[in-house]
């Protein structure tokens, strides 16, 4: 492999020709703003638009403070549950994609793959619309207390009264459904691709040998599309665990995360040092996140 | 579909409960987009009851001005972004491929993090950045969504670079060796022999990176000022503010072009192409 690549000092000019614009753009439209944001995240508000970099430690000693660290902790409570529920929704998607017959196959990749093409906004929108109190949800709920009603009344018992429409929205479910609809995609797809990759005849060999369907899908399935399960995983609770647009539009009082804190600092509170420590220590959460998954990926490579 | 065979016991598909599940699931992704749609055509100002076949919704979104121009400001960021991410991402993936530089694991890592960084972290340092560098903001259009467009290349580029990247894997280098052993030059060699190859992920990826700057609402929403709205922060503003029958239409305007852009990558890729695109 390395030796089918060029070293850079025998081929300096066509190495110049590719490399020096992404360097430079990443240097400059991605490094340095990082850069000033981590540093801004050791300053404090000298003056209405003045920020001074003193090296102070304040904002993090404020971001550990319980009011911020239960924020934080419930964040990553909303994105497990958001993953765990993807994880359950999507598997039999996956294995349905994965065994479906040829003909099918792409299009059901292309259903799963659709909404994730669709803009997030609107998406979320559609979502709210259906959930309102005059919205179908509402609607259909009604229809089945009436229908629970009516056997009431069958079976001899006074009739239930009438059915009130529920908040769906401004709550914590709502957060996490939300959640689930924005993110499935996103699980379902690696998921698909280390299923795929399954050789099927050890599916076989275990139902012929006498495990049933679930004692397979435990023993043999599950283990084998490891590391569909955990790439899609990391790559729903990454961003789920940094929304903003979710937990701002159909959140309650009660249900803001990281995001919405980061942004509050911003934007009407007006606390940038505050907003950059935060916004650092959520980047760290992340790093922290993959590395856990790059040590679990290195185990299996080792174990093999 | 129904033929009546015995059902193999790998025939996961073909049993019932989990056709069920897999419908439930397209019911449970589609019908919020498809009532949406739907009652975008509703004649009554509220969404639940259907009042009869209307277009005046369409007619009054696309009178109103803010709306409008909000979608050719997004249609141009997504447009010009595309470009750029499109040059930067390629080279990024030839660089990455072909040479062995000092730190070479260094820049590999920093060009992933735009993909892994909270778009909110992101939006947050280009907020910071274009105070502190007086980014001017008063520039006639559409110098004004420059700052828009260079957060959006920012998150878009590493995508592009991503895609193309593994179309070269599959590159022959001997090819190229041969193209220059009969004679051509270093860039003719990269113009008539490597951009052939790689253009299927060139396509690829500028249908990513078109969709990823359309989409986006959290680093614009930090980067934009009063003067340059995009579609989805002036939706975002209406739906907070006030729910409008107008938002539906304009969203059926924008899911119908979404449908049709992935329909057209379909037509140059196939449904498999897109699929590993992602």
């Amino acid at each position: 492999m390395s030796g089918a690549m060029q070293d850079w000092k025998s081929q300096k000019k066509p190495f110049a020709a590719v490399a020096t614009a992404p360097i430079f753009w990443l240097g400059l439209f991605f490094i340095a703003p990082m850069t000033i944001v981590w540093l801004y995240s050791f300053g404090q508000n000298a003056g209405p638009a003045d920020i001074d970099i003193s090296g102070t430690l304040d904002n993090y000693k404020r971001a550990t403070e319980w009011l911020y660290l239960s924020i934080f902790l419930k964040s990553l409570a909303v994105a497990a549950l958001t993953t765990l529920i993807c994880l359950i929704v999507g598997f039999p998607v996956a294995m349905a994609i994965t065994f479906a017959a040829p003909k099918w196959r792409p299009w059901l990749l292309l259903g799963v793959m659709l909404p994730f093409w669709t803009n997030l906004l609107i998406r979320t929108y559609a979502l709210m619309a259906l959930m309102g109190t005059n919205g179908f949800m509402n609607k259909g709920l009604g229809g089945l207390w009436d229908g629970a009603s009516w056997l009431w009344v069958l079976l001899g018992m006074q009739p239930l009264e009438a059915w009130t429409p529920v908040q769906l929205l401004y709550n914590n479910f709502a957060v996490v459904l939300g959640l689930v609809y924005v993110h499935l995609p996103f699980m379902v797809l690696p998921l698909y691709s280390a299923l795929d990759r399954l050789d099927k005849s050890l599916i076989e060999a275990s139902l012929d040998l006498g495990a049933g369907h679930f004692k397979t899908f435990m023993k043999i399935v599950v283990p084998l599309a490891a590391p569909g399960i955990f790439a899609g995983v990391m790559i729903t609770l990454v961003p789920a665990l940094g929304a903003y647009l979710t937990p701002d539009l159909m959140g309650g009082t009660d249900s803001q995360m990281i995001a919405n804190v980061i942004e509050r600092q911003f934007k009407r509170a007006n606390d940038w040092p505050f907003g950059a420590a935060l916004s650092f220590l959520l980047i760290y959460a992340m790093f922290i996140l993959i590395a856990l998954q790059s040590m679990r990926s290195n185990k299996v490579k080792e174990a093999r | 579909m129904f033929n009546r065979t015995a059902i193999a016991p790998l025939e996961y598909t073909r049993k019932l409960w989990m056709r069920s599940w897999v419908a439930l699931t397209m019911l449970f992704l589609y019908a919020p987009l498809v009532v949406l749609m739907i009652f975008s055509f509703n004649d009554s100002k509220r969404n639940v009851m259907w009042k009869g076949f209307t277009l005046k919704y369409y007619e009054k979104a696309l009178n109103n001005d803010s709306l409008v121009e909000a979608m050719v400001n997004s249609l141009t960021i997504a447009f010009l972004a595309t470009m750029i991410s499109l040059v930067i991402g390629a080279l990024a993936a030839v660089m990455l491929w072909r040479f062995r530089f000092p730190f070479k694991g260094l820049v590999e890592g920093t060009m992933s993090l735009p993909i892994i960084v909270p778009e909110i972290c992101l939006g947050v340092a280009f907020l910071i950045f274009f105070a502190k560098v007086d980014w001017p903001t008063d520039l006639a259009w559409p110098l004004n969504l420059s700052a828009i467009t260079i957060a959006h290349i920012t998150f878009c580029f590493p995508f592009v670079a991503m895609v193309v990247r593994a179309r070269l894997a599959s590159f022959n280098k001997e090819e190229e060796e041969a193209a220059k052993d009969l004679g051509a030059t270093e860039w003719q060699a990269f113009r008539d022999v490597l951009l052939p190859h790689i253009k299927p992920s060139l396509v690829a990826g500028a249908l990513l990176a078109f969709t990823l700057s359309l989409d986006d609402f959290v680093i614009t929403f930090f980067t934009s000022g009063p003067d340059t709205i995009t579609f989805p922060v002036k939706v975002y503003s209406m739906v907070r503010f006030s729910v409008t029958p107008e938002v539906n239409a304009a969203s059926t305007i924008l899911i119908i072009l979404t449908v049709a852009l992935t329909f057209i990558a379909l037509k140059y890729q196939g449904v498999k192409g897109i699929a590993e695109t992602h």
